[in-house]
Order: C-alpha cells, then sequence, then structure tokens
C-alpha cells in the first residue's frame, strides 16, 4: 500500500484497537470503506505501525512513552509523511500534541473532521439512507472534546444523515468520561458504588435514542458494556460516526 | 482638638497591613518553593486569560445560579471596597465624608454602594442557606468536614456583618444629617438605609453620633481583620484569582508535558553511535539528581502551589469527576486542599527551623494522597474544564503517577501489564506486531 514511491493524500493511523479489537476493526473497516468511495489516495503502516505510547504516558511512564514516540516519529518521519488522521482521540492527540516536542510535526485530524472537510468538499456525499428520522445522541470522548476543543465535527456528520441528534444533559465541554481514558481500559476500577461507563450510558438512555454514536474506539467499548449492563443491546445499538456514514452509504 | 482617634487609626492601619504584609510574604516565599516553569510566554493570550475569566467571571456563570450570585458579592466587594478610601482619608485627617464635594455623583456612588451591600446580603443569605439548609452535593460532601466547613461559614458571616455595619453607619449619618447635627454635612443617598435609620427616631443625637461612630470603627477594623482572615482561609481566591488564571496553561487540555530529563535518556538509548560503557558525566557540585514525577510539594511547579492557594473549595471540579461521581475515592477539591495543607505544614517546618526545611518524615503522597486516590483518574479533563479559575488538579495527578511507576515501579499489577505489553509487542493487548494488517483481509 505504500513505499511505491507515490505521496499519499493521508496516512491513516489505525491505532491499537482499530487493528486488534474486533469492534473497534469494523470501524476500521467502515472508514477504509468511505475512503474508497471517496477515492481518496491514504496510506497504513500496516506492521510498522506501533502504540502512540498514550496509555503509557496515562500511566505515568514516560520513559516507555517516549521510546514509543521517538520510535514511531523516526518511521513517519522516514516516510515523509505530512498528514494523518485517526479514528482514535487518543491516537490523535498524542500525535497532534505530544509528538511535535520530540519531532514529529505533522497535520493530524480526527476521522470526523477528515469526514467533514470530504463532505465540505463534495467528493463524499451522505443522505440519511436506514437512519433517517432515527434518534441519535453523540458522546464527546475527552481527548477529542475537551482535550483538543472539537465539538462540532461529529455532530455536523450526524445531522448530515438526517437524523435527530438529541443531547444528553452532560455534553460538549461537560460530557461525562466514558471511564476508559489514562489507562482506565486496561485495569479494574478502583472500588466504588458503581462503574463510570454504566453512569455514563444512563446519560445516553435518559435522551431515549435509537442509536448512542461514538468517536472513541474506547468511548465504544464501554458505553457497549454499558447499555449490555444495562440490559438493552436489543433496542440501541453504540456505533461509530465512521459505521453511520458507511452504513448510510450501503458500503 | 485631640488627636487620639487620629493616632489610634494610624495605629490600627499599621497593624492590619503589617500583620497582612508578613503574611503575604510567607505566601510568597512557599509558592516559590515549587520548580520553576516559564509562565511568562505570550502575554496577550495571558491578560486575555486573566481578563475574561477572573475580572469577568466567565466561567463563574457556566453555572448560572451561583454565578450570577457571585457576581453580586464580587462586583459589591470591589465597589464599595472604593468607600475604603474615603474611610481611611477621614480616619487618618479627621475628616467626614471628604468625598462629598463631588455633589451629585457622591449621592449617586453612596446610592449605589447601598444598593450593592443590600445585595451582597442577599447573595450571602442565599449561599449560607445553599450550604447549611439545602445543603448542595458538593458543599454536604465529605472534603469538608471541619474547619474548611467551618471557614465557609466564617466568610459568609464575616461578609454580613461588614455591610450591615455599612448600612448602619450610614442610616446613623443620615439621621444626624436630618437631625443637623453639626459635623454631619449632608451628604450622600440613603436608599437603603433610609429604611433603617427610623429606629432612631426617638434617640438624642448624642446617642445617634456614638451609634456611627461604634459602626465606623468596626467597619474599618472588620475590614482590616477580614484581609488578614485570608491568609488562613480558602478565600484567597479573591487575590490569587487574578494571577492564578494569568499563569494557567495555554496549551490545549490534551497535551501533557513531555519530560526533557527523560528526552536525553531515551535519546541516548536510541543512538547507535553512544558508547553504552560510557562514564556518566560527574554531577555538578550541590547538583541535585533529576526526579521523576511529585512526591511532595518541592517536587510541584509553582503554579501548581498557586493552584493550592487560590482554590476555593467550590467543589465544581469533583462534581464533574466521572471518579468521584461513582464513589470512587479521587477527589480534585481535595488533591487541591491536601497539597495546600502540606504546604503549609512545609512552610511552619522552615519557619520553625529558622528558614530551612528539616525532613519531617511525611510528604504529600501517602500522608496526603493515596494512590488509590491517584488511580481512579480518567485524565478526562473534566475538573479542569470546570474550575472558575482554571486550576489544574490533573496536572498534580499525573505528577504523582509518574513518581510512582518511574521511582518506585508501583503501578497497579494490570497496569504494568500493559506496559509490558507495549514493551514487547508495540500494543497494550497481547497481539503480534505482525498481525496489525489483518483487518485487511476481512474487508
Amino acid at each position: 500500500m505504500m513505499a511505491t514511491g507515490q505521496q499519499p493524500e493521508v496516512l491513516f493511523w489505525v491505532g491499537c484497537s482499530g487493528s486488534f479489537d474486533d469492534r473497534a476493526k469494523k470501524i476500521t473497516k467502515a472508514f477504509v470503506k468511505i475512503l474508497h468511495s471517496a477515492k481518496v489516495p491514504f496510506a497504513v503502516l500496516g506492521t510498522e505501525e506501533s502504540c502512540t505510547g498514550d496509555p503509557a504516558k496515562r500511566a505515568g511512564n514516560e520513559f516507555l512513552f517516549q521510546m514509543q514516540a521517538m520510535a514511531n516519529i523516526e518511521v513517519l518521519n522516514a516516510y515523509d509523511v505530512k498528514k494523518i488522521v485517526t479514528a482514535c482521540p487518543h491516537c490523535f492527540n498524542t500525535i497532534k500534541n505530544e509528538y511535535p516536542g520530540l519531532g514529529g510535526t505533522y497535520e493530524v485530524v480526527h476521522h470526523t473532521q477528515f469526514l467533514k472537510s470530504l463532505l465540505d468538499d463534495g467528493r463524499l456525499t451522505v443522505e440519511g439512507g436506514q437512519f433517517k428520522g432515527k434518534k441519535i445522541t453523540f458522546h464527546d470522548p475527552c481527548y477529542l472534546g475537551r482535550a483538543n476543543n472539537i465539538y462540532e465535527a461529529p455532530r455536523d456528520l450526524i445531522e448530515k444523515l438526517d437524523a435527530e441528534l438529541v443531547e444528553m444533559k452532560r455534553s460538549r465541554r461537560n460530557g461525562l468520561c466514558c471511564g476508559a481514558g489514562g489507562a482506565q481500559m486496561f485495569k479494574e476500577p478502583e472500588p466504588g458504588n458503581k462503574d463510570v461507563n454504566v453512569e455514563r450510558t444512563e446519560d445516553a438512555l435518559e435522551t431515549q435514542p435509537e442509536i448512542i454514536a461514538a468517536g472513541c474506539p474506547f468511548c465504544n467499548t464501554m458505553l457497549t458494556d454499558g447499555v449490555k449492563a444495562k440490559n438493552r443491546e436489543h433496542d440501541i445499538k453504540v456505533m461509530d460516526v465512521a459505521e453511520l456514514i458507511a452504513n448510510a452509504k450501503d458500503l | 482638638m485631640s488627636y487620639i482617634d487620629n493616632i489610634l487609626f494610624v495605629i490600627l492601619l499599621a497593624i492590619g497591613f503589617g500583620y497582612f504584609a508578613i503574611n503575604v510574604k510567607k505566601l510568597w516565599r512557599n509558592i516559590k518553593l515549587g520548580r520553576s516553569i516559564n509562565r511568562f510566554d505570550n502575554p496577550g493570550a495571558r491578560w486575555n486569560n486573566m481578563a475574561m475569566i477572573a475580572l469577568g467571571q466567565s466561567k463563574m456563570v457556566r453555572r448560572p445560579v451561583s454565578g450570577a450570585l457571585h457576581i453580586i458579592v464580587y462586583v459589591g466587594f470591589v465597589i464599595i471596597n472604593i468607600e475604603l478610601l474615603e474611610i481611611i482619608i477621614d480616619g487618618i485627617f479627621g475628616t467626614h465624608r471628604i468625598f462629598s464635594f463631588m455633589g451629585g455623583f457622591y449621592n449617586f456612588l453612596i446610592g449605589f454602594f447601598e444598593i450593592l451591600a443590600f445585595g451582597v446580603i442577599f447573595a450571602v443569605v442565599t449561599f449560607w442557606i445553599r450550604r447549611n439548609v439545602i445543603k448542595l452535593w458538593r458543599f454536604a460532601h465529605g472534603d469538608l468536614k471541619g474547619w474548611p466547613k467551618s471557614d465557609a461559614n466564617i466568610i459568609l458571616y464575616f461578609e454580613t456583618v461588614l455591610m450591615v455595619l455599612f448600612l448602619t453607619m450610614n442610616a446613623a449619618d443620615f439621621h444626624l444629617q436630618t437631625a443637623g447635627a453639626e459635623h454631619f454635612i449632608k451628604a450622600g443617598s440613603f436608599p437603603i438605609s433610609g429604611f433603617i435609620s427610623p429606629i432612631f427616631g426617638t434617640m438624642s443625637v448624642g446617642t445617634v453620633m456614638v451609634i456611627e461612630r461604634i459602626a465606623w470603627w468596626l467597619h474599618i477594623t472588620g475590614i482590616l481583620a477580614f484581609m488578614n482572615y485570608l491568609y488562613f482561609s480558602k478565600h484567597l481566591h479573591i487575590l490569587l484569582a487574578f494571577p492564578n488564571t494569568y499563569f494557567a496553561r495555554l496549551d490545549p487540555k490534551g497535551k501533557f508535558e513531555n519530560l526533557d530529563s527523560v528526552t536525553a535518556e531515551v535519546k541516548l538509548m536510541m543512538d547507535p553511535n553512544a558508547d553504552p560503557f560510557a562514564a556518566q558525566p560527574a554531577p555538578a557540585e550541590g547538583e541535585v539528581p533529576a526526579k521523576f514525577g511529585a512526591s511532595d510539594v518541592h517536587d510541584l511547579n509553582w503554579v501548581q502551589l498557586l493552584n493550592a492557594y487560590t482554590c476555593t473549595e467550590c467543589g465544581r471540579c469533583t462534581s464533574s469527576c466521572p471518579a468521584n461521581l461513582t464513589g470512587k475515592k479521587l477527589s480534585p477539591r481535595k488533591i487541591m486542599m491536601d497539597t495546600r495543607d502540606r504546604l503549609e505544614e512545609v512552610g511552619r517546618n522552615i519557619d520553625k527551623n529558622k528558614g530551612t526545611f528539616v525532613d519531617d518524615g511525611k510528604s504529600l503522597l501517602n500522608d496526603y494522597i493515596t494512590p488509590e486516590e491517584l488511580w481512579a483518574c480518567t485524565t478526562c479533563n473534566g475538573c479542569v474544564e470546570a474550575c472558575p479559575v482554571n486550576i489544574d488538579p490533573l496536572s498534580i495527578i499525573m505528577d504523582m503517577r509518574r513518581f510512582l511507576v518511574m521511582e518506585q515501579s508501583a503501578a497497579p499489577k494490570e497496569l504494568n501489564g500493559m506496559m509490558t505489553n507495549i514493551e514487547n509487542n508495540g500494543a497494550p493487548w497481547q497481539y503480534s506486531q505482525m498481525d496489525r494488517l489483518n483487518w485487511k483481509e476481512e474487508l
């Protein structure tokens, strides 16, 4: 897919979830199908990609983070990468904000921003299709929203589906975390009286949605588990914004 | 003519400002115990933050009820304090209402102050009810047991008493002006205290004069006492909110600082030309070996310590914290309160030991903040976003996690597994790097 001498328009950073996790792989495939249908020349690093180091850094292991970061930066710079798109807000935040100080400066966009720009440029058309009139609520990923002030791109995409976008009581900058950030994804929570993902799923259920939309593979997992904990998996789906668009286009 | 009043007043002022200056010096010294960090860049953006967030209260009003009430108290206190200037001049020179030469404008000012004073009493009473009767979640929270709870109420009582004294003073003055008492020239308008002055109706001019003087003296003494109370109270925010918003981080909230000390070592490790057997350069005389992360207040930077003194314990952070909302021990407000308490303890230690800190066998980590609290954080930035004065509890949590992991290898077991996986196969899970592209076959 690469090293053919051609410079792709964008490098798709798949991320560990998108590469290995069965649920997140579906998001990867949906996004790739959209890229193909919009005829976007893109590349992936494939087996040369490695964890950005986000969970290590947020667990406090700055050594491991910087080892990962510098190794990745060497690969990215060797391919002369200019622009990176990723479907994971954690990868997005780390590469965008924390790699420049270590010698890796790229234009980094989240996949919802990239899809929005394809739409704005007329390279991608979206119609409601099966989502027309459906009630969809969007959960803001912390590392997209508060961390980087990106709130509108995913919402703009959902509205393009002619769906009814309903907001949770805690949304945008007040959005409640799904419970996975800061390396929590990889450990059991501390003792408490509730799991964070259940608390957040309750926020979502209050809006009586048919679909809970997410923009992060970790949030996706946490909310899917939350919906199961509430025994609502039969009538509420948790889907990534890229999956909504791919499905609407019957890709 | 006797000058006893004037002399007493000057002595009172000197004691009030002198003691305050001593404590400000201590505050300054304690904040400077923190590591250095450059927060003097980009002054334009910093002034703007200070103007919008501290002066303009833009983050306060995100919660409209407490925001609106707070603005009344804030504006009230700032503006009514203009009159403090007149009180001080009158006190020193034995004049009465020295600014009354401004005529109509003076009347307007005094009237406006009175309306504000009434507003402050209304807001403060509402605050008291929210705290003690309605018992809002963030005020009834376990963080605020003991002194913090009393502190909050003492501030409210102080403010109420000061405003009542101000209005009583005006009411008595108004009564004396109407009675044509000597020295009490007709000046000011009294839209609020006009309703109080009838209670002096049957009293003799002499009695009312005594009441007026008592109220006047108590009012200025109370203000000086309140100013000196600040150092011992969460109420320091009325001063520190301004520098705190100025020196707050400007980067996107998701950007965590890269440790330069680590960068140097990692670069050395990855350099194929580096001689692995080369001797480390000898540390310079008196140089302290770099410590990764923070276990005590000395390891935090001065802005984090300023944050701790600025915190007014409103609890908006804790009420936005996913960990605390689901019953975990972590509370971002407690992180800030603990940091201040430990810093004060270190400060007292320095006072006692003639200017040097003598190890007391305690530290911020473990004695104040437990690892269980630190590991409950999801780094969601909810607390940072919620803080009306841009305090950053998350940066302290992260620095302490770094100490736990890099100095003590004390991460939770599952996280050690995750990190081993990243080291071995470049992913937090045990999958082979060679399988990264498997999804392509499923397209």
